[in-house]
């Protein structure tokens, strides 16, 4: 009796972890069986032509690593100088360090929706108004939806990411090390910067690439901060505009006239985004893995 | 922190850690040396102010976002502009028609729409989520489970514009045939592709705390007699209570805010009633669909930033819960955090 019980209630677990690993299956094998067909080269390469029913989506990958870089550039370094001030010289036991630590905790979870509406009434109306009322007479020019806003925006969004796992790994380095550092004479400065900051890289770049994940995509905070759904050009400065796969994904799938002629291409256009996002996470999980082996070593 | 005087003997290590030449090798006259280290010592100070500043700009940026969502929001309260203001959001009539002659912007029918799609949600991923991470931490050969967990990343890390895409396209029109749905999109649909979001986030953190529960307790059960079965359900699990209640919490507070999903497959009609299988719009993909139309400091642009604050302190209150767990189960079962 207790035998068939105990049985039952393993074959239970079974399943449910199957179902769960199931439905990534079928997701990702009904995106590849659907998207293959139509993905060349020239798909790849050629922008979007005959309404979206034929041509390419190289101006969605375009804008989406485009806006990703300098995302990137925004939220990393600033990331790591915070977890290094908190890794490093703030002292843990503080109110204000406790109070700051659960505040970034929080903003990792607020929703991606909120961080468009902060965008929107942020950076476009309130900076990007001012410097069009200070620099250019009123112009409208920086005070509407752009990609240095959309990707500032994602760029406050992933912060919390980066600063979590940055300080994470920055507090895995041994004590040693820096002791070692500091009674051979060198400053803290020196001891962040050639001992433990060296040491933690794994952890920096896992927190870039996990950054650079969620940004390419995530769809609701750029809605209203710089995507267009097309563009004849590809955004060359910063206050122009950008296309996004994400968003060329919403936009086919939801607002299509012609559902079934659009099909084969938002299918490759889905495996296309599947496969960035999946290789990068693919490559996060590797590196973690082996910094977890290094560190229980 | 006072340095000492550079003694020889103490510098004469000419390379650091990294291999470089320290300062003050063989052969560098004494006052040289001096002058560098306090060099040193100005460039750490400086660095030291800089990198607080950065802290305090990141925090401050923090604090804008709740400031600037509200800022929008706040003359609502003491006056009603083109039918919005806050109190009204809560009176009858209960309903959400932004564009009409007369709006209307009760909401009520959101926040129940919001509710009843995450309900579903988590109907259907706790139950999956939390038997495949006791599977994972307890019953798993190791092998196995270095495998389920980052096939489960994976499935995080699919965005939600893509499971939206699949809910939309394909699984909602299998759900209509299989239980002869009248709408295509419903609240049904929506929950489910929801819980497809948020079994990732239950499955981590739940197995974080399974795991975390220390192995005596199993060895002590096991040797009481209990079977593995009975140690895992009456043992483990208990023990790792509070950590599993975060993951919940933490789970609903993620399927409250999502987006994409909902506003893809959940048919965007606000109607206020509990039946699963009409449509549903909720409050994320209200301010998602209506934000792209509406004028600049109206009333409906106010409200929408209303949702928007009414989502951010829904949520903040929830991770806040969800954190007070997880510190709880660590003083539970290492009597600190």
């Amino acid at each position: 009796m207790r035998k068939t019980v105990d049985r039952t209630v393993v074959l239970l677990c079974v399943a449910a972890t199957g179902l769960i690993l199931a439905m990534l299956a079928v997701i990702v094998a009904n995106v590849v069986r659907n998207g293959t067909a139509r993905l060349t080269w020239e798909f790849l390469t050629a922008a979007p032509e005959q309404g979206m029913t034929a041509g390419g989506i190289y101006p969605a990958i375009y804008g989406t690593v485009l806006s990703v870089l300098i995302m990137s550039a925004a939220a990393v370094p600033f990331g790591v100088v915070v977890a290094i001030y908190f890794a490093e010289y703030a002292r843990t036991s503080s109110r204000s360090y406790r109070w700051t630590r659960m505040a970034i905790n929080n903003l990792a979870g607020v929703p991606s929706i909120v961080f468009g509406l902060f965008g929107l009434g942020f950076f476009i109306q309130s900076i990007g108004g001012a410097f069009d009322r200070a620099l250019y007479g009123g112009q409208l020019v920086l005070g509407q939806p752009s990609i240095l806003w959309a990707s500032m925006t994602m760029a406050v969004m992933t912060l919390p990411v980066v600063i979590i796992t940055v300080e994470e790994t920055l507090r895995a380095v041994p004590r040693e090390y820096r002791e070692a550092s500091l009674a051979l004479g060198a400053t803290r400065l020196q001891t962040v910067a050639r001992v433990t900051l060296p040491q933690a890289w794994s952890g920096v770049m896992t927190g870039a690439i996990l950054a650079v994940s969620r940004g390419a995509g995530e769809v609701a905070p750029v809605l209203f901060t710089g995507v267009a759904y097309f563009l004849p050009l590809l955004p060359t400065r910063a206050n122009d505009q950008f296309m996004q796969l994400g968003y060329h994904i919403f936009v086919l799938s939801t607002q299509s006239t012609d559902v079934e002629a659009t099909k084969p291409l938002l299918y490759s256009t889905v495996l296309v985004l599947l496969v960035l996002t999946f290789c990068l996470n693919i490559t996060a999980i590797v590196i973690r893995n082996r910094m977890r082996r290094w560190a229980t070593r | 922190m006072k340095e000492a005087l550079p003694i020889p003997g103490v510098l004469k290590p000419s390379t650091g850690p990294s291999g470089r030449p320290l300062p003050g090798g063989e052969g560098v006259n004494p006052k040289s040396t001096l002058r560098s280290l306090r060099r040193r010592r100005i460039a750490d100070r400086l660095a030291e102010k800089l990198i607080f500043l950065f802290a305090l700009i990141a925090t401050t940026v923090i604090f804008l976002i709740f400031i600037y969502v509200v800022r929008e929001a706040l003359p609502l309260l003491w006056e009603t502009s083109e039918g919005a203001s806050i109190a009204g959001a809560f009176r009858p009539p209960y309903a959400w028609q932004p564009v009409s002659t007369s709006p209307r912007y009760s909401v009520i029918p959101l926040i129940v729409g919001t509710f009843k799609v995450t309900v579903i949600a988590m109907l259907i991923a706790t139950p999956l989520a939390l038997a495949a991470a006791l599977y994972t931490a307890e019953f798993a050969p190791f092998r196995l489970r270095e495998w389920i967990k980052p096939a489960i990343e994976l499935l995080a890390g699919i965005p939600s514009v893509v499971i939206g895409f699949f809910c939309l396209i394909v699984l909602a029109s299998w759900m209509q045939t299989a239980l002869g749905l009248d709408f295509r999109l419903n609240a049904l649909t929506a929950g489910l592709g929801l819980s497809l979001a948020i079994i990732p986030i239950i499955f981590t953190v739940s197995e974080d705390a399974l795991t975390a529960v220390p192995r005596h307790y199993r060895e002590a059960s096991l040797a009481l007699g209990a079977s593995k079965t009975q140690t895992a359900l009456r043992v483990v699990f208990p023990a790792a209570m509070p950590g599993v209640g975060a993951a919940m919490i933490l789970g609903f507070g993620r399927a409250v805010g999502e987006t994409m999903i909902v506003l893809m497959v959940s048919g965007n009609a606000s109607i206020l009633s509990l039946d699963p299988t009409l449509p549903v719009r909720t409050l994320a993909a209200t301010i998602a669909a209506e934000l792209g139309e509406v004028v600049f400091g109206g009333g409906h642009y106010r409200m929408l930033f209303f949702i928007g604050a009414l989502l951010f302190v829904i949520t903040s209150v929830l991770n806040w819960v969800g954190d007070r767990y997880n510190r709880r189960l660590r003083l539970k079962l290492f009597g600190s955090e």
